[in-house]
């Protein structure tokens, strides 16, 4: 059997922290970043004597996630408790959903090289997150001391579990990404990777292809970004398929990613499978859900990433990259869609969006909400360009200045005195003296050489400041010439 | 006058007359527990300046003109499992010897705003496991008819207390009778309400699905007053319920003529002490006499009762006792790494019941044994809720013994765990059910006192009460007090 042969099948576990304002069962703030175990009370701290209560707003939030991804609202759903040890779990356990999630049987769909590719969801299910740990050596078994922050603790959490649909590595991060930007549409997490609040566990397993039996599978911890989980299922595939290859057989295991040495690290095994001891959480009672207010939710999902692709290809005509890239954030496509507004020329808002908005947006690697820049300003800028009241290049400037600062393009046009010469008369003289100044790329020009006409258009520019309308520069050279 | 033998009711009107003021009362309800505490031990912690203060606040309120609470002036116990802000809740364990809750219960914080004043904590079986209060880490209480022998449990501090005037009127839990069988025990009045119907945030939990907590009083009178107070829908108890709880009180003195008793036949038979059954048919008899109509019928599945509940509950015990981890708060047994932290923390911490009962739990619980164990006693459970629902469409009450036997020695039974969960085989069905439950005083057999059971629909409190205090009337045993009540030092 050669490596074309197999096939490699991935599933992802994805932990999602619910932006809500209060915890899952009591109502300590869930803020990011306060001083350690100021947001804690009885509950959350597993004081005796504490008891759970539902935040109806996470009940909420893992409900639209449900019915973003496609899936089936159970009318019923429970809670179970999860039993284990470990200290920045205070109740030593977690309440969790087992056999009752909230939803089931959803999917998203993903565009990987130009072929979409259906990846069925198993399960959302809502649950608590744990607290915070900080050890004094590398982990729990090595340092001389171990702090506990319990700020997190009791924070809702949903834990969307993927079918075995995964095919490679490539798939899992789009598969990542295209979720991310669902769950950041309907606004029920901020999904930052890097504060946790989006986390991602993966299977992976090989098998030949064709069959239809899974191979045995590893669990990949600890990969921390986008680029993490691809690199690290890159390693565990190769890894893999490098064993099956050489006649090695799979061990099911924990493996560890390790960032730095860029490879998967087997985690002990522990002779016994863990035995969490679930039972349905005595405290809560079972969560039913009516159709009202699943229908009321329904009517509360915005147009989701692939609809808004859908439209932005059908009503504005854009090509499907563009609609792709424009849609990657809600904010992005809610700026887009606000510039069409103003100036109805998808494609020219689309071309700016493209390359100089997101240009920028990635040099300061920030987000268009967290920038001072405008639909109006855009659309403003577009106009001037259009009415030829400025040029290409000195829009550029001028939107860098829009874009820092958030102020009006036509006052930094009129300010600076940018607006583009487009009065022939006036570039006439200008013409002249340049021509007469470059005798040489005249001569150039004129034995053939196109690209000496271009050097006179630039020496033109740059008397002007680039203020010269470069249209009637070309026009006005080639007379002179 | 013995203050500490009057009932609430009456000191409440003594109060009220200005005959005694709060500072009298709690005064010498403090004198009654110093005296008696060598003899009995009820206590854990008792809390003497802070009640005098209270009792202080209570006096000037009322000299200022303010309406006084329900219970103001009212000296009151409460159980070691329930949580008071700033006073140690042990629950008579090593592992929570010196913890002191940041927080007081919701039934704590009724109590408080109507005016009761706390003169201690009692003793009680370790976290609840037990029916004879020998498995306090502390030392066992004593029951006052007879110190040589145990006022039952879990909640015997509070029975003891209330049985000998320590305090007017105490607090307990009820997993599988832990109110109704000390109650019984001590000739007072136990009552463990509906599930749901008293908030259980601030108690700390043994078994979430069976735990309720309940009062102990001299009498009926007191008993819907106190039930009045601790009553109700609490926010940050998601298994409080929010029907209206109605006034107590309005059921005291209703007669009950053409009231419909079923007498189940299985909670007479074998293992029930013949004075117990006596004292029941006793009973009975005297319910006819007021009008009742009274039936012999069965109930076959409750024989079951005790099988299931000794899965259930510790089931959801090895899970709510994980918290006990030696991490955040209470007992510590200083290791160099985590696992032997939790090990020798845990070991060392908890008593031998306690362990026992974390070991059944966490065996019933694994994924081998789950569906089987488990999940058949829910399902046994489900078919015991229904059988309830079958009688009650046929009665309005059950009478039953609260405990098969009188009051035993301690030591006695320490030996045999089995015997000793027999002791609550009358007991458990209405938890298994989440029924309301009272057990009131029906007699005595060679001077130990025998009590019996009344069970009623979910939220029928009103219906035993009813019942309760028309049998209370026909009978004297609620004023007979324990030798131990007459005064003067009392020897082991």
């Amino acid at each position: 059997m050669n490596n074309n042969e197999l096939e490699t099948i991935i599933g992802l576990e994805v932990h999602v922290e619910l932006s809500t304002e209060s915890k899952a069962f009591c109502r300590c703030s869930t803020k990011f970043g306060a001083p350690p175990n100021t947001q804690v009370c009885p509950v959350c701290l597993g004081l005796p004597g504490g008891l759970p209560v539902l935040n109806k707003k996470a009940l909420e939030y893992a409900i639209l996630a449900g019915l973003a991804l496609n899936c089936q609202i159970a009318p019923s759903s429970r809670f179970d408790r999860k039993n284990y040890f470990y200290p920045d779990m205070p109740n030593a356990y977690q309440i969790s959903q087992a056999d009752h999630p909230v939803a089931r049987n959803g999917y998203i769909d993903v565009n990987v090289n130009g072929h979409t590719r259906r990846i069925r969801i198993n399960r959302v299910h809502l649950e608590e997150d744990a607290g915070k740990m900080i050890h004094s050596g590398d982990d729990i078994v090595a340092a001389s001391s171990s702090l506990v922050d319990l700020n997190r603790a009791g924070v809702p959490l949903i834990e969307i579990v993927s079918e075995p649909d995964i095919r490679s590595p490539e798939e899992a991060r789009q598969y990542l990404t295209q979720l991310k930007t669902i769950l950041e549409y309907i606004g029920v997490s901020d999904c930052k990777m890097e504060e946790g609040s989006l986390r991602c566990d993966a299977n992976l397993s090989i098998r030949p292809r064709g069959s239809t039996e899974l191979g045995v599978k590893t669990e990949i911890k600890n990969m921390n970004s986008f680029r993490a989980v691809f690199r690290g299922l890159s390693f565990e595939e190769k890894r893999q398929r490098r064993a099956l290859l050489s006649g090695q057989r799979i061990r099911q295991e924990t493996r560890h990613w390790d960032e730095a040495q860029g490879l998967t690290v087997g985690m002990r095994t522990k002779e016994e499978v863990d035995d969490y001891r679930y039972f349905p959480e005595p405290n809560l009672p079972p969560v039913v859900i009516d159709s009202g207010w699943i229908k009321k939710i329904k009517a509360s999902l915005p147009e989701l990433p692939s609809a808004k692709i859908r439209r932005f290809i059908d009503d504005y005509d854009l090509p499907g990259y563009d609609a792709e890239v424009l849609t990657s954030s809600r904010p992005l496509a809610d700026f887009f869609d606000e510039c069409v507004q103003l100036f109805p020329d998808p494609k020219a808002v689309s071309n700016w969006i493209m390359s100089e908005v997101l240009r920028l947006l990635n040099v300061e690697g920030k987000e268009i909400q967290a920038t001072p820049l405008k639909p109006k300003h855009v659309a403003k800028l577009l106009q001037l360009m259009q009415t030829g009241t400025i040029s290409g290049r000195i829009a550029k400037d001028v939107f860098e200045e829009t874009f820092h600062h958030g102020r009006d393009p036509e006052q930094i046009v009129n300010e600076r005195g940018l607006v583009q010469i487009s009065d022939a008369a006036e570039l006439d003289s200008l013409v002249t003296q340049v021509v007469a100044e470059n005798p040489n790329a005249v001569e150039d020009y004129r034995q053939g050489k196109d690209k000496a006409l271009a050097f006179l258009v630039g020496q033109v520019m740059k008397v002007t400041r680039g203020k010269a309308n470069p249209q009637l520069v070309n026009k006005l050279l080639k007379e002179k010439l | 006058m013995k203050l500490w033998d009057l009932s609430g009711h009456r000191l409440r009107n003594l109060l009220d007359q200005g005959e005694l003021s709060a500072q009298e009362l709690v005064e010498a309800f403090l004198t009654r527990q110093q005296n008696t505490e060598p003899a009995l031990h009820a206590f854990v912690t008792t809390t003497g300046p802070q009640a005098l203060a209270a009792a202080k606040e209570i006096d000037n309120a009322r000299a200022r003109g303010e309406k006084p609470g329900a219970l103001a002036g009212i000296p009151m116990a409460l159980k070691d499992n329930i949580c008071t802000a700033g006073i140690k809740t042990t629950c008579s364990s090593k592992m929570l010897a010196n913890y002191v809750p940041p927080y007081d219960a919701t039934v704590v914080k009724s109590l408080r705003q109507a005016g009761s004043i706390l003169t201690g904590k009692t003793n009680m079986d370790e976290f609840a496991m037990g029916s004879s209060t020998e498995n306090s880490a502390f030392y066992p209480t004593r029951n006052p008819w007879d110190t040589s022998r145990v006022p039952g449990g879990s909640s015997g501090g509070s029975a003891a207390a209330v049985a000998a005037g320590q305090a007017v009127f105490a607090l307990g839990s009820d997993t599988g009778g832990s109110i109704r069988q000390p109650a019984a025990f001590c000739s007072i009045v136990g009552f463990k309400p509906s599930y749901g119907r008293v908030s259980r945030f601030g108690l700390v939990a043994f078994a979430s699905s069976l735990d309720q907590i309940g009062c102990f009083t001299k009498d009926v009178t007191d008993c819907a007053a106190v039930l009045n107070v601790i009553c109700g829908r609490d926010e940050f108890d998601p298994t409080s319920v929010s029907a209206p709880v109605p006034d107590y009180s309005k059921f005291i003195g209703r007669e009950i003529k053409g009231l419909r008793i079923g007498l189940p036949r299985e909670f007479l038979q074998e293992g029930i002490q013949p004075a117990v059954r006596e004292a029941i048919l006793q009973a009975a008899q005297t319910f006819e006499n007021l009008g009742a109509v009274v039936e012999e019928t069965s109930l076959p599945k409750m024989k079951y009762a005790p099988a299931v509940y000794y899965v259930i509950a510790p089931a959801e015990a090895s899970s709510n006792l994980g918290r006990f981890d030696g991490v955040r708060y209470g007992f510590r047994v200083p290791t160099s790494d985590l696992d032997s932290l939790y090990k020798k923390t845990r070991s060392q911490g908890f008593g031998p019941e306690v362990r026992r009962r974390i070991m059944i739990g966490t065996y019933v619980l694994t994924a081998d044994n789950y569906k089987n164990l488990y999940q058949r006693a829910q399902q046994v459970r489900t078919l015991i809720i229904e059988e309830f629902e079958q009688a009650f469409s046929r009665y309005d009450l059950l009478l039953t013994p609260t405990s098969p036997a009188v009051p035993f020695k301690l030591g006695e039974k320490m030996d045999d765990p089995l015997q000793m969960y027999l002791m609550d085989v009358c007991t458990i069905p209405a938890n298994l059910a989440g029924l309301p439950a009272i057990s009131i005083p029906a007699g005595f057999s060679a001077g130990l006192p025998v009590g019996m059971q009344l069970m009623a629909k979910p939220w029928a409190e009103g219906t035993l009460l009813q019942a309760a205090y028309s049998f209370e009337q026909a009978t004297d045993y609620h004023q007979r007090r324990p030798a131990i009540a007459s005064g003067g030092v009392v020897g082991e």
